[in-house]
């Protein structure tokens, strides 16, 4: 299959990029295309340009900041999967990277590009949200609880790049998901994270965007283990409905992603 | 239209191709490299598989023009000297193939995994499969190919 033409532009640094997206309206940010080739492909997008930032070096790295967790937005999901200080600090992240799509998926995606795409199935948005991420643009921060907005939709506003994630490292997490036997993306996937303020549970896959489960995390603060969340479902309206589950399925996945989640952050 | 120059299979390349050449075309087509397939199309069976600068890479959801400077291996720059490689080889001993369509993203994945996880078990060599596709369902011994190389490997 073959996309619809465009004009291919390689930034040198973050500012050429940024350059270039003002005077070219029509652009999309090529950050490692997992999402947006295949897309192209089916000619569901067309894009006029693609600025490529793939290889700003400025953007991939990881480093422990204290009590947080930093990464460029451009750092691939195998770096994050492999690195030796995530896997030390919020081991369900690596754990959450090295399951994303397949391994050559993973050379190419990015954290960036996953949340600025916010897929409703995309593993790092429920990593964001439950662990309280930060998420730095070239005009300001973000909390990921104003983040994200909608199927597909986030607040970053034309011409803002995510540049880093800045990760709290909480006192525990676990993630799990239930994987679409055929495409593989999760029909539920459920983050959760124990920190100092309190427990946040974020649900990716099962509605049209992610979501925290208020109910679960009250019962997971005042007693942390697979048992607290093992009765409280969250309601069928509103999750995703089709050949591949009922939104009753999915709300009980939930459930069940949850308990698994918690075990798995007791380990 | 951009210039591009790259090398592949160790060998310098440079050609002016349309920017949305994928670069499992320009592989197949421009430089008559076919043992790359074309499988699904869509990301997810990985019969296009090569190696980006050592990291694998479905060559259909990459852009030739990102390659620009890259050193590519396909499955054609494998065998040295007329010599196969050795996961070449243990497909080959261990009927690792039915059809044969899916193979070279098997071995350029083989490859890969085998470089990371010298010390692979059957369930992780499936794991490490995900995203690669054999629709004769031929795994059994696709697996046992792996375990093997992965075996004569470390010991060599």
């Amino acid at each position: 299959m073959i996309p619809y033409a465009f004009t291919y532009h390689r930034a040198k640094s973050l500012s050429d990029a940024q350059a270039l997206l003002a005077t070219s309206p029509d652009a999309k940010l090529l950050a490692g295309g997992q999402t947006l080739i295949p897309t192209m492909k089916q000619r569901l997008a067309n894009p006029q340009a693609l600025i490529d930032i793939s290889g700003l070096k400025e953007l991939s790295f990881i480093r422990v900041a204290g009590d947080a967790v930093v990464i460029g937005a451009g750092t691939k999901h195998a770096a994050i999967a492999t690195s030796a200080d995530v896997k030390r600090a919020i081991p369900a992240l690596a754990y959450m990277a090295a399951h994303i799509g397949d391994p050559a998926v993973r050379s190419m995606g990015t954290l960036g590009g996953a949340l600025a795409n916010n897929d409703p199935a995309a593993d790092y948005p429920a990593a964001a949200l439950a662990l309280s991420a930060t998420i730095k643009t070239t005009k300001r921060s973000i909390a990921a609880d104003d983040f994200f907005t909608g199927m597909f939709s986030t607040v970053l506003e034309d011409g803002e790049i995510i540049t880093e994630v800045s990760f709290p490292i909480p006192e525990r997490a676990g993630y799990e998901k239930f994987r679409n036997p055929a495409s593989r993306y999760a029909m539920a996937g459920v983050f959760v994270a124990k920190e100092k303020s309190g427990v946040r549970v974020a649900v990716t896959g099962a509605a049209p965007a992610v979501f925290r489960v208020p109910e679960m995390e009250a019962a997971l603060a005042k007693n942390f283990t697979a048992d607290a969340v093992a009765k409280i479902t969250v309601p069928a309206v509103g999750m995703n409905s089709d050949i591949h589950g009922s939104a009753e399925y999915r709300a009980h996945l939930v459930t069940v992603m949850a308990k698994r989640a918690v075990e798995l952050a007791l380990k | 239209m951009t210039a591009v120059s790259l090398t592949v299979n160790g060998k310098p390349v440079s050609a002016e191709i349309e920017d949305r050449t994928l670069l499992v075309y320009f592989l197949r087509e421009n430089l008559r490299l076919t043992g790359t397939h074309i499988g699904c199309d869509t990301s997810q069976c990985g019969a296009c598989v090569v190696h980006v600068d050592g990291q694998p890479v479905k060559s259909c959801t990459m852009f030739a023009v990102q390659a620009e400077g890259a050193k590519i291996t396909t499955i054609e720059g494998l065998a040295k000297d007329g010599k196969l490689h050795p996961v070449q080889e243990a497909f080959r001993e261990n009927h690792g193939l039915q059809c044969g369509f899916c193979t070279p993203g098997m071995i350029m994945t083989a490859v890969d995994m085998i470089r990371r996880k010298p010390n692979l078990d059957r369930a992780t060599i499936r794991e490490e499969l995900e995203g690669n596709i054999c629709r004769c369902t031929g795994y059994h011994n696709i697996v046992s190919s792996i375990e093997d190389a992965a075996r004569k490997m470390s010991a060599a």
